[in-house]
């Protein structure tokens, strides 16, 4: 406990000192290699705590009738183990992208800063240091996002955070003040105290998907997140999108199964639907997304909606007294929080290092990048393999759990359950397959073809430290994917916290398999299953390369004998997602190609024109806007009063507000 | 010894799954050719065309990766150890509980995948065609192929497919409608994954209508004739599934003796004999479809697949 607050203090003093680092190596090398050193005994502790005794602490901080209560117990020490890990493997990649850093300034003291937001925000155990964590996990991270002020996109993209970031603060603080009462017991002991009788819990559920959904991405809040999270330098997107949407998600576990009280059923109706709403609708906008960084953040969105999906099922579960289902489902959820924050931290990482070597993120002028960087492009392979859940990779794990946990929900009781979880697992598996597709398309257009520009083609690998953070994470997706018994005993204390009931042990199966409930029923193993695959893969190449031929020779391309001159006639981005677009767009995105043919003898070239639009900006945010336009312009009329009508003003302000006053009591 | 048995007879199922492949391809191509009135190559062209390959070199295009040259086997890996698991001849091998049925699907999601990146790696538009096609029909099927695992995993209370064979043998089954659904889902499944028309044509030459064979375009020699035995070993994956499940008579159940691993594996080559003629009449009966005709086909089978899982999550007795 001592330890974690240390590093949260260390990691501000070294954000302190940095102002001083003067931005260049050696200064921006040591800030980094400070960030990576404390993350890396913050993890270590943590590993070492999650199968501790829970620890308090308060300090006398903060108001002065509540102090600083912080608490660490096993689900806390899960998620901060996630957060030190991603903390870690960013500073690590950091040390050689950071160089690349045009304004490093504008980076250096916000990231260790970002880094302690996030470990408070995990350790707060009173609603106002939570608060206080979160806001400062907000603001550092918005700070990082406009490091790059210049472009106008990134100060679109900046707004649109501050607003969501504020609105998400201010849904949290009026469910903490449900929470609390008339009382005002903020610290959480007192709220965990009056779990029994607890009046307006749906009031404060949908207060709390709204605070921490906005934060984690679900639809229809996420519209900051494609914005913010790419236009950050990318060790921080990785953060952002690895880690920061995870401290989201413990927001919503911590309040909504730890404080808020015993589930009703009903809730489970609403975080399924809006998770897998979530899942379908993120991984389609990244397959038609175009910027490689976008792509990656909607894909985010996609798997946070799994993880709700995961949620939702604990909590259907958990309504019912199913608690070792609830116990399957929580697992599954969480796993796939770490797995989601190794994969696409390594994937962000791959996003950042084709952006130095290239400098752009527009999958139509990248390609053929697997030549000049060999690395990248096998630890972006890995990330793309494991997040489009194939085996033997950490990705299908969680998934098949999901999975699992689905098929163990027939004994639910309830109509609206039984018939909305079937249709929330055909959303999974659509958005599984679809992501499948994304990421054939994301590493296909990046790595391999024929480069599609300039840049693309004058393409250098990149730097040690940047390819050993993704190395690291490439090898603990593929560790975590042969050897998920591990994981799951490890996330077992912090799932038997809140599901009141942990899975089976998983470490003392025979050959390590994992069994969820009944071998008869369902059993996985990947180590055997990769074991397999390299060995047969193996022995066949081996077979055939000593037996039959071994002959290769280089040539031009075939492809039916057309000669295929310019790069340009490879599929492009948006040629690559046409069909998809065709079969899956054209009702929630409007997608519409449109050919316009010359007549015959005209000599006008022909116009294709293929566009899709965001109903959800557009009906959703748009009229929001333009109504506070029209307030804004209405108010406008007030600045331009004499003082008498000042005065009126103020008198009747008063005036009405003692008649609420007096019509209240 | 029980193990060295065991042990062994997972060997004879992996060899025989690799053994059978080729065979079964040129039934289909056989009675195909004999159905339009032609005589048509021997069966055993297969293994011909397949030695043919391997003899000869490879020709890569100058800017193939290394990818490229790996894909092949990884291909071919994945496809053989999910074909390896499912139930052939008899139940409950020694590796069975290894992967359900679950992983199964996506252990074929993994080799298309690479074969998709395959197909884009030259960077060909050839290749491309064939990639962006195959994973928007990947993204129907594959769903409902879990659809159609949901269905069977609630009606038999598992997704290993050594128990819901023999749960399919056992008299509490009777005659279900989710299963019946499930069994027309599964069929177009099979067919759109096994690019068998109306889906796609696996003896093609028009480029335009091409899915598989425009992402393998490029490829010649031993890589060609590992992804040609991958697909045909797909293809009777596809065949061992539909027979261990809704056609599980003969299976040899768990620790048997050598006479019910024969007769086991006779009723295989008999159920793979029967279904290689079915696909073939149905191929030669019908026409292939315009590649946006296939979402609807497709999402016919996706919807199949969840009124099963529905009906059964309504009452278990559907």
């Amino acid at each position: 406990m001592t330890l974690a607050l240390g590093c949260v203090a260390a990691l501000i003093a070294v954000a302190g000192l940095s102002l001083f680092a003067g931005g260049r190596p050696p200064g921006s090398r040591l800030v980094y290699g400070a960030c990576l050193a404390v993350s890396l005994v913050a993890l270590g502790a943590m590993l070492a705590q999650m199968q501790a005794a829970p620890e308090r602490l308060a300090l006398p901080l903060g108001l002065p009738w509540i102090g600083a209560n912080f608490r660490l117990d096993p689900l806390a020490a899960a998620f901060l183990a996630v957060v030190n890990l991603g903390g870690a493997a960013a500073s690590l990649y950091a040390l050689g992208h950071g160089e690349h850093e045009p304004a490093p300034m504008r980076v250096l003291p916000f990231f260790p800063a970002f880094l302690a937001g996030m470990n408070l925000v995990v350790l707060a155990d009173d609603a106002f240091t939570f608060l206080f964590a979160w806001e400062f996990m907000s603001l550092t991270s918005w700070a990082l996002v406009m490091a790059h002020h210049e472009k106008p996109e990134n100060l679109r993209a900046g707004y649109v955070y501050l607003v969501m970031a504020s609105f998400g603060t201010l849904c949290l603080l009026l469910a903490f003040a449900l929470l609390a009462g008339p009382d005002g017991g903020y610290a959480f002991a007192d709220i965990e105290a009056g779990r029994q009788a607890r009046p307006l819990a749906g009031l404060i559920l949908v207060l709390v998907l709204l605070g921490a959904g906005s934060k984690a991405g679900l639809v229809p809040l996420h519209v900051w997140l494609p914005l913010a999270h790419p236009a950050a330098p990318s060790h921080v997107s990785a953060l952002m999108s690895g880690v920061m949407t995870k401290v989201a998600i413990y927001g919503f576990v911590r309040i909504v199964f730890g404080l808020l009280g015993e589930p009703e059923w009903w809730w489970a109706m609403v975080v399924l639907a809006i998770g897998g709403g979530t899942a379908l609708i993120g991984v389609l906008y990244a397959v038609m997304e175009q910027d490689l960084k976008k792509l990656l953040a909607y894909s985010t969105i996609e798997n946070i909606g799994i993880v709700f999906v995961g949620l939702g099922l604990a909590l259907a579960f958990r309504a019912n007294r199913l608690d070792s289902a609830a116990a399957l489902a929580l697992t599954a959820a969480l796993m796939h929080v770490v797995n989601h924050a190794l994969f696409k931290s390594l994937l962000f990482f791959g996003a950042g290092a084709v952006l130095t070597a290239t400098g752009c993120r527009d999958l139509d002028r990248l390609g053929g990048l697997i030549h000049p960087m060999p690395a990248t492009s096998l630890g972006f392979l890995v990330g793309a393999a494991a997040i489009s859940a194939l085996p033997p990779f950490n990705g299908f794990v969680s998934e098949w759990l999901t999975f699992q946990a689905v098929l163990l929900s027939p004994q639910i009781p309830q109509w609206g359950l039984k018939l909305m979880i079937p249709a929330v697992g055909a959303l999974l598996a659509l958005a599984a397959a679809l992501a499948g597709a994304c990421f054939v398309r994301a590493f296909g257009l990046t790595f391999l073809g024929r480069p599609r520009g300039a840049a693309a083609a004058a393409a250098r690998e990149v730097d040690r430290f940047s390819l050993a953070a993704m190395t690291i994470l490439a090898v603990l997706c593929l560790l975590a994917g042969i050897l998920p018994g591990l994981l799951i005993d490890f996330l077992a204390p912090s799932v038997g916290q809140l599901a009141g009931a942990r899975m089976p042990r998983q470490t003392e199966l025979p050959w390590l398999t994992i069994v969820p409930v009944a071998e008869s029923r369902s059993s996985y193993n990947g180590l055997l299953v990769f074991l397999f695959i390299a060995s047969s893969a193996w022995l066949s190449a081996f077979a055939i390369h000593r037996l039959a031929s071994h002959a290769l020779r280089r040539s031009d391309p075939w492809d039916c004998g057309f000669p295929d001159a310019t790069p340009g006639t490879q599929y492009s981005a948006s040629s690559f997602a046409q069909p998809l677009r065709r079969v899956f767009a054209n009702v929630g995105f409007l997608a519409r190609d449109t050919v316009e043919m010359p007549p015959p003898g005209s000599l006008r070239p022909a116009l294709f024109a293929a566009e899709f639009r965001d109903l959800i900006w557009e009906t959703l945010y748009l009229p929001i806007v333009r109504g506070i336009d029209a307030a804004a312009g209405l108010l406008n009329n007030l600045q331009f009063l004499t003082i008498r009508r000042y005065l009126a003003l103020v008198f009747g302000a008063l005036v009405s507000l003692l008649l609420v006053l007096a019509a209240w009591s | 010894m029980v193990v060295i048995i065991d042990l062994l007879v997972q060997f004879a199922q992996m060899t025989l799954v690799i053994a059978l492949a080729p065979l079964l391809t040129g039934v289909v191509r056989k009675a195909k050719a004999r159905l339009t009135q032609h005589r048509g190559a021997s069966v055993f062209q297969p293994y011909r065309d397949l030695a043919r390959l391997l003899r000869k070199e490879v020709v890569i295009a100058h800017n193939a990766s290394w990818l490229f040259r790996v894909a092949p086997y990884v291909i071919f890996a994945t496809t053989w150890v999910a074909a390896a698991l499912v139930p052939t001849f008899a139940t409950g091998l020694l590796f069975s509980w290894s992967a359900d049925l679950i992983a199964i699907i996506a252990l074929l999601a993994g080799a298309r995948f690479f074969t998709a990146l395959a197909g884009l790696d030259v960077g060909t538009s050839f290749g491309g065609i064939g990639s962006s096609r195959e994973v928007m029909i990947a993204s129907l099927a594959e769903p409902a192929m879990l659809m159609i695992v949901f269905t069977l995993a609630l009606v038999a209370g598992s997704t290993q497919l050594s128990t819901v064979a023999a749960y399919m043998l056992s008299p509490q089954v009777g005659l279900r409608v989710s299963l019946g659904l499930g069994l027309v889902a599964l069929i177009i499944v099979g067919i759109a994954e096994n690019a068998r028309i109306p889906v796609d044509n696996p003896t093609t030459h028009l480029e335009l209508t091409m899915v598989h064979e425009a992402m393998v375009l490029e490829y010649s020699g031993r890589h060609l004739a590992m992804i040609e035995i991958a697909a045909a070993l797909k293809l009777l994956l596809y065949i061992s599934l539909i027979a261990c499940v809704f056609m599980p008579w003969g299976l040899a159940p768990e620790g048997r003796h050598l006479g019910a691993y024969a007769a086991g594996a006779a009723a295989y080559v008999l159920k793979l004999g029967a279904a290689g003629f079915a696909l073939a009449f149905f191929e030669t009966s019908i026409a292939k479809m315009r590649v946006f005709r296939v979402p609807e086909f497709l999402g016919a089978a996706l919807m199949l697949g969840l009124l099963a899982t529905l009906l059964l999550f309504v009452s278990r007795s559907f």
